[in-house]
């Protein structure tokens, strides 16, 4: 190594330590100025985002340090420890996905008046994405914006939106112009929910409770000033988005017998009665594949750490999803007739019985477990794609239905 | 201390050097040519895996010329001779062998022993029964009886043996029995057996209270080896008969069944290794011919059937891999109850082998069942690494004990 070499690894080292004591310093001055157990979530949050704690690696004045993203986790700590709320909780599409696709895409006028009020959860935040006509084929949605003098009116109909009965702010994803193909016609846009002509609709499931909406878009009116990312460039800002959504989860590490595995170790452990060879092996074989699972998403972190996220990083959906449903089948199982009975459907208690109907859903949401082995198939292993009958075609041209 | 899952610089370079020497030395038609030979491997390149690069040991102790670098750094030479299907002693010597060996409490047995093994001049065969998923006493089907002498007046004591109580002293043990199914058993030099000592009433309870370890050298009277003809023929197997052949004791009851227990443990771990390094194959090999084989005038992996199936071959490897170095890190680091890190080890990984080589032909059609093709070769590997040391159902059965009986396991 040449002495030059040397020198800019250790200056590199050095700033990287500077920037640590920073965000060190910034945290434990938070927790010195405000006291989370007496404040309000949004003053305290307030406080964190102030002090440029709220994505380290954004600018300051917007909610971070301009340091390695990185050292978040060494904020998370010393915040979290002192008693900080969890703001990805207090605000999910807001802090993990709004957020850093603001921070991409948004100007500084936008970024100014938005990135706070998101960070304390003042403005709940929800994303207009999939529609009835489209899920895993997200490009080929139908809701459009037809340009209207400064801005934009939109017309169409959203669906599995979560918190939109609560949400300020949302994502939306809109066709506008429907004779290209369909990448290329879509453009991003952030909408106020509280507009005129924005009607949410509670959406009931299966379980009988009503987790999602149905969003209705009619004659929205959307200043062109809400546009992320130029026209027509819609699908790259809805990447930043969903790839924010993917690393949203599972950072942290869990113990052994953890998750939904434990709901399945509990009934066991509370029900002999019920036990029998055959659900004893059965058991056994779940709690083997739930320690296959756990691991691999811990050998995933610990990648993660090391360098760009490897295979392991990208099954952990796939196999959690099909694995939560056979849990809940052995749970079925094991209960017997006791399974067949629910006690509402107005006001479901949270029981085995309705686990078990909503981890239905868990293969198909955020990504279906046919879509997600195309991922694998195609992104990990580079096998070739299917044949397209839509590529290159104008959308209005595909058949849809 | 390494923390789990974190390779160091050396493990991938080892990685790197090994993959490369097996290249070298272990290209299909060779493993053909020595799958159809006497002995079945090459002795020149078992012995340069021991001393020229110095890989056969990475576990064992550095006065034993081991590399004491422990389970994760042997794991991953044995998941790249795995992935090559190099022939040689790997689970008779390493797996079992030297581990048995490495576990004993007499020193002398060790240095005398060890070194040969880790060099690969010599090898070792294990004839002890881990069939069923660990050491089972009950199993024992080898009987030891004390050769006695009266004690000499001078009170002299030969070497290796004991002095009883009686006044008489043990010479040595003769041992009675047969042993199927030992694996690399009819080349090793050094046969180590498990046997009831003293005579027919040893071992019948079951607990391995009056289990001993022995060891038999190839030239002993009485000493009959019969290669038995295996399904899959790049490992071979022997039934091992002794005769009031002579032993020597290297472990006496208690401490037999402990190493042979703990024996077990760790090579559930390493053969799990090589079982995620012939899977990783099979899938490379079923992924990049799904991207060549065209029909229907396309590729067969565009077709979402077989692009499924390879991908379920990637996850069932990825998943093998997390537990299989789990458990390599869990037994070198104390972190996990190793009959749980073993347990889950060759439950999964047999589990993930045979069905990634049966997805494997599946994805290669008609051409993967040929004899030219190396997908059987592979298949013929995992059928015999998931029954060898236990099946993938024999684990679950004791992960089930382990974790739903013992209430302290939840």
């Amino acid at each position: 190594m040449s002495a030059e070499t040397a020198d800019a690894l250790a200056a590199a080292g050095a700033s990287q330590d500077d920037d640590r004591a920073r965000v060190e310093r910034a945290a434990r001055e938070v927790l010195a100025g405000i006291d989370p157990a007496t404040a309000t979530t949004a003053e305290f949050l307030g406080a964190c985002y102030d002090a440029g704690l709220a994505w380290v690696h954004f600018p300051v004045g917007f909610g971070g340090l301009g340091v390695p993203a990185g050292l978040q986790a060494v904020a998370d700590a010393i915040l979290a420890a002192g008693g900080r709320p969890d703001p990805f909780l207090n605000n999910p599409i807001g802090v993990g996905m709004a957020g850093p696709t603001l921070h991409g895409h948004a100007d500084e006028q936008l970024r100014a008046r938005l990135l706070r009020p998101l960070y304390t959860g003042e403005n709940m935040w929800a994303q207009l994405f999939s529609e009835p006509g489209a899920g895993s084929d997200l490009a080929g949605l139908s809701t459009r914006a037809v340009r209207d003098g400064d801005g934009w009116v939109v017309d169409g109909q959203k669906v599995w939106t979560s918190l939109a009965h609560l949400a300020s702010w949302a994502l939306l994803l809109a066709r506008t112009d429907p004779d290209l193909p369909k990448h290329r016609g879509l453009t991003y846009f952030i909408v106020d929910m509280h507009a005129p002509g924005v009607e949410v609709r509670p959406l009931r499931q299966a379980t009988g409770q009503a987790e999602f909406n149905e969003v209705y878009l009619t004659g929205v009116r959307v200043p062109d000033a809400h546009r992320l990312g130029d026209v027509g460039q819609g699908w790259n800002v809805a990447m930043t988005t969903l790839m924010n959504e993917r690393s949203a989860i599972g950072d942290s590490a869990l113990d052994r017998g953890s998750g939904t595995i434990a709901d399945a170790l509990g009934l066991w452990r509370d029900r002999p009665d019920l036990h029998t060879p055959a659900l004893r092996l059965r058991l056994a074989g779940l709690w083997t594949q739930a320690e296959a699972h756990r691991l691999t998403g811990e050998r995933a972190r610990v990648a993660r750490t090391a360098g760009p996220p490897g295979p392991e990083a990208s099954i952990g959906k796939l196999v959690g999803a099909e694995l939560n449903q056979k849990i809940y089948d052995f749970c079925m199982d094991m209960l017997g007739p006791e399974g067949t009975l629910y006690d509402s459907y107005d006001d479901p208690a949270d029981s085995l019985q309705r686990r078990f109907l909503r981890a239905r859903a868990n293969t198909i949401e955020g990504g279906t477990s046919q879509i997600l082995r195309n991922v694998l198939g195609e992104r990990v292993l580079r096998l070739p794609g299917d044949v397209r009958v839509d590529t290159g075609k104008p959308w209005r041209d595909v058949p849809r239905g | 201390m390494s923390s789990e899952f974190a390779w160091s610089a050396e493990q991938v370079e080892l990685r790197r050097t090994v993959r490369a020497f097996a290249a070298e030395v272990s290209p299909q038609e060779e493993v053909r040519r020595l799958m159809a030979s006497p002995l079945g491997h090459d002795p020149a390149v078992w012995s340069r895996l021991g001393e020229e690069l110095g890989v056969l040991g990475l576990a064992a102790d550095e006065e034993y010329g081991g590399a004491g670098d422990g389970l994760v750094s042997q794991a991953v030479v044995i998941e790249e001779l795995g992935r090559a299907l190099v022939c040689g002693p790997l689970l008779g010597s390493v797996i079992l062998g030297a581990t048995a060996l490495g576990g004993l409490s007499d020193k002398a047995a060790r240095a005398e022993l060890l070194p040969g093994l880790v060099a690969g001049r010599t090898s070792a065969a294990l004839a002890a029964p881990l069939h069923r998923g660990g050491f089972d006493p009950a199993a024992v089907t080898v009987t030891a009886t004390a050769r006695h002498s009266a004690t000499s007046p001078g009170g002299t004591t030969s070497p290796g043996g004991t002095t009883s109580p009686g006044g008489t002293e043990t010479t040595g043990h003769t041992l009675r029995g047969s042993v199927a199914h030992v694996l690399d058993g009819a080349a090793a030099d050094l046969l180590l057996v498990a046997a009831a000592i003293g005579g027919t009433d040893g071992g019948e309870d079951g607990d391995g209270d009056t289990v001993g370890l022995f060891a038999v050298s190839a030239d002993a009277t009485g000493l009959v080896r019969e290669s038995t003809p295996t399904m899959d023929l790049t490992r071979r197997q022997a039934t091992v008969s002794f005769n009031d052949a002579p032993a020597r004791l290297l472990a006496a009851a208690p401490e037999a069944a402990t190493v042979l227990a703990t024996t077990a443990e760790t090579a559930a771990v390493l053969l799990a290794a090589e079982q995620i390094g012939a899977a990783q194959y099979l899938l490379d090999l079923s992924v990049e011919y799904a991207r060549t084989r065209l029909q229907f005038g396309r590729p067969i992996g565009s077709f979402q059937a077989v692009k499924h199936l390879c991908a379920d071959m990637l996850v069932l490897v990825e998943q093998a891999r997390s537990v299989a170095y789990h458990g390599a890190w869990a037994l070198d680091e104390g972190t996990d109850d190793p009959r749980i890190a073993a347990s889950l080890a060759q439950s999964v990984c047999s589990t993930a082998f045979t069905q990634v080589a049966a997805m494997a032909v599946q994805v290669h059609g008609g051409i993967g069942f040929t004899w030219e093709h190396p997908a059987h070769l592979y298949l013929k590997r995992a059928y015999t690494d998931a029954a060898l040391l236990g099946s993938a159902e024999a684990h679950q059965e004791r992960l089930a004990q382990l974790v739903l009986d013992d209430a302290g396991g939840l």
